[in-house]
């Protein structure tokens, strides 16, 4: 694996070659440390976040508690991820809703960094927890950023309120008017990308929060950003005193060292995260999972709760028993597939389980809208005996089947190896479950 | 307004940042291993990853002894020199009629890089058309009219949603038919680890290659340079399907250096063509490594 390889990769191995040992010595506890931090300048944590980390872990790490436990690894596992939760915060937060409304969001942040498409996924978040929310375009200087806003709103069945390049000052004050009239309870205003230097654009800015007072000023920041995330975070939360965090494109291969950064120098919530490019792809930030996801403990909190929102507990219980006896068919298959669609992106999902993200990495698993339909026309088009058992499916039956559902005998033969591979991985996760690591399903 | 100076106001916050933390080194001062720490800092806070600073620092370390140089006020130009050889490229001239294929993750400033583009080749009296084959995000298309009309080039466009390597092949068909020079080609912002969207854009690179094989074809990547060591598994993800060309490194007209560009070449050969210093439509310039170190210094 390069060099670039994920944090939490950097820090199993780290400690994978502890595990190897039985004990620790100071002398370890310190290279251990100095791996540390190389993995943590490599995730583009801060240089000074990183030197302050590595001291307070190895000062702990060093010293008679650690070496009397009886299991010193999981000592250091234990500390190193303490101390990563410490910096991130302990507590997750909601959007403020203000007692008198409407509830004003103010988005700010860099260009580029996601603040058009976060508008809409937060305005699809809310409006699944009952709020009726209006999007305010006053991104008055990009070609077509109003327009960009007024796509998003339409896929996101949010109005959208726009003024054209006028004025934001009066852009927000009609847009107050018509979420009075119309009854929005939340506006969410979507901003011009602007760089923490330039003064003209961050007065501007600061201009929108002292004479609307929003509820929340919510910092959009790119998860990929390196070093310099500390003077953007710093300059906006000085300028703007942001109330959070957002932490987008998440989806990517990057660790996200900013997270960490971010919250030491600003000491605000990381609130939200953007995790895909559909509008419900948004997840709440939880610092503690984001420290075990950094240390490649998994995410397995965020997988539960993912499975449970697309999962009856009935489903839940007779997918373990198949899971369990291995006796998953096609049908199940076919399921699955339109579960997955629903929770996420399947690579996504594999990377929360521990143990199991650098075991399958650069496998294809990657699951796209039109694939899913074929499969289903695939398995569609076979009876349900060969659903139930696909090894009776032979060249003229795969004819049959291509025939009906479009496809080419090629189709179906990619899907049936893609369910052998994934009836064996689920075997592979059996038998990690069996040895005492717990599944969530 | 010369090119120099032009760089030197696009750089100079960025210059502002950064130089404070070399020039305070670069003082009469021993060459310890408290300066050499210091240097370490200043590299890895510029984004310069821990490999590719520990190489520069030890080729440094090198040189300082060759050249028996012992205070830190003696020994700046050989970290410059060091430096700039490290990012220095041969960039082949062009030739017409001339394809250039802009890629990167989504939020680098593609769209405005192309934008500029068109200016830039318009300035030099070639022809130019636009395909717009960011089908996918809200509004790209009119974004880039936006940038057509500014330049007063033709652009190609489909509807959103409908199949990019299309639009491409109507634009290139179209310069073909009307003898254009310049085909510059913008594409949707994608993530380099989803495998679906880059095979698109492989589909998109073989359209070129099938319908224009005497033309001068480049594949440009666009980094943001705020980015940081995502940057270089962004170069190697897009090279291995499109086999880019040149970097155009934007956004450093804030307070990030790019230094991951320094990064990127301990990996592979990866030339920076451009550089991104604002949103004004002549605020793209040729890269030059000389004036590049300058200003970081």
């Amino acid at each position: 694996m390069g060099a670039f390889s994920g944090l939490s990769d950097k820090l199993s191995h780290i400690f994978s070659k502890l595990r190897d040992k039985g004990k620790l010595t100071e002398l370890e506890v310190k290279q251990a440390m100095r791996e540390v931090r190389v993995a943590l300048l490599e995730a583009d944590v801060n240089f000074s976040v990183v030197k302050q980390f590595v001291n307070n872990v190895t000062e702990k790490a060093v010293g008679e508690d650690i070496l009397k436990g009886l299991n010193p690894t999981q000592q250091v596992i234990k500390l190193v991820n303490d101390e990563l939760v410490a910096i991130m915060g302990t507590n997750h937060s909601k959007i403020e809703i203000s007692d008198k409304p409407p509830t004003i969001i103010l988005m700010c942040g860099l260009q580029g960094s996601g603040k058009t498409t976060m508008c809409g996924k937060l305005a699809v978040m809310l409006r699944k927890q009952g709020k009726n929310p209006l999007l305010v375009a006053c991104d008055i200087y990009r070609p077509a950023a109003i327009k960009q806003l007024q796509v998003v709103g339409k896929n996101a069945n949010v109005p959208v309120f726009e003024m054209g390049q006028i004025d934001p000052q009066k852009i927000v004050k009609g847009a107050l008017k018509e979420a009075e009239k119309n009854q929005n309870d939340i506006v969410i205003v979507d901003t011009a990308g602007r760089l923490h230097i330039d003064d003209e654009l961050m007065n501007e800015i600061e201009g929108l929060k002292k004479t609307f007072k929003p509820s929340e000023v919510l910092l959009v920041v790119d998860s990929m950003t390196g070093q310099d995330a500390v003077n953007v975070a710093q300059k906006f939360n000085e300028v703007m005193d942001v109330t959070g965090v957002v932490l987008t494109k998440l989806d990517g291969d990057t660790r996200g060292g900013a997270a960490l950064s971010i919250r030491a120098v600003t000491g605000k919530p990381i609130k939200f995260c953007g995790t895909g490019e559909k509008l419900s792809d948004i997840e709440i930030f939880y610092p503690d999972r984001m420290a075990s996801r950094i240390l490649g403990m998994g995410d397995v909190l965020t997988l539960i709760e993912k499975a449970q929102n697309a999962y009856s507990e009935e489903e839940a219980k007779e997918m373990q028993k198949k899971f369990k006896e291995n006796s998953f068919t096609l049908e199940d298959y076919l399921v699955q597939f339109e579960k997955m669609k629903s929770m996420g992106n399947i690579q996504q999902m594999i990377g929360m389980i521990p143990g199991l993200s650098g075991k399958l990495k650069g496998q294809d698993l990657d699951i796209d809208e039109k694939k899913v339909a074929q499969t289903k026309a695939i398995i569609l088009s076979m009876t349900p005996r060969e659903r139930q058992n696909p090894d009776i499916i032979k060249s003229s039956q795969k004819r049959r089947i291509a025939a009906g559902s479009g496809t080419s005998i090629q189709d179906v033969n990619a899907l049936l190896k893609q369910f052998a591979q994934t009836k064996d991985m689920m075997s592979k996760m059996n038998n990690m479950g069996k040895r005492g690591m717990r599944l969530p399903f | 307004m010369g090119i120099f100076s032009k760089i030197a106001q696009g750089l100079r916050k960025t210059k502002e940042s950064l130089s404070k933390k070399f020039y305070a080194l670069f003082v009469a001062r021993e060459l310890d291993d408290e300066f050499y720490d210091e240097l370490e800092e200043a590299l890895i806070t510029s984004d310069l990853g821990v490999e590719a600073s520990e190489q520069i620092l030890e080729e440094f370390k090198q040189a300082c002894y060759e050249k028996r140089v012992k205070k830190a006020e003696d020994a700046k130009d050989l970290l410059r020199e060091i430096m700039i050889d490290s990012i220095n490229y041969e960039i082949e001239p062009y030739s017409y009629p001339l394809v250039i294929l802009v890629a990167g993750v989504n939020g680098v400033g593609k769209t405005t890089a192309i934008g500029k583009l068109a200016k830039y080749f318009t300035n030099q009296g070639k022809s130019v058309v636009l395909a717009a084959a960011d089908t996918f995000r809200a509004a790209a298309s009119e974004q880039l009219e936006v940038w057509a009309n500014r330049s007063k080039v033709r652009i190609i466009k489909h509807e959103e949603g409908s199949d990019p390597a299309a639009v491409v092949f109507d634009a290139l068909s179209s310069a073909k038919a009307k003898n254009t020079d310049v085909v510059l080609i913008d594409t949707a912002g994608r993530l380099q680890n989803k495998k679906n969207l880059m095979n698109e854009l492989s589909k998109i690179n073989k359209v070129v290659e099938r319908e224009c094989p005497n033309a001068d074809y480049r594949t440009y990547i666009v980094l943001d340079a705020t980015t940081g060591q995502n940057a270089v598994a962004q170069v190697e993800a897009f090279d291995e399907i499109i086999d880019i060309d040149g970097i155009i490194l934007n956004k450093l007209d804030g307070t990030a250096k790019g230094g991951v560009v320094f990064a990127i070449s301990v990996e592979r050969e990866m030339p920076i063509v451009f550089v991104g210093v604002g949103e004004g439509v002549d605020d793209l310039l040729e890269f030059n490594a000389e004036d590049f170190i300058t200003e970081l210094f």
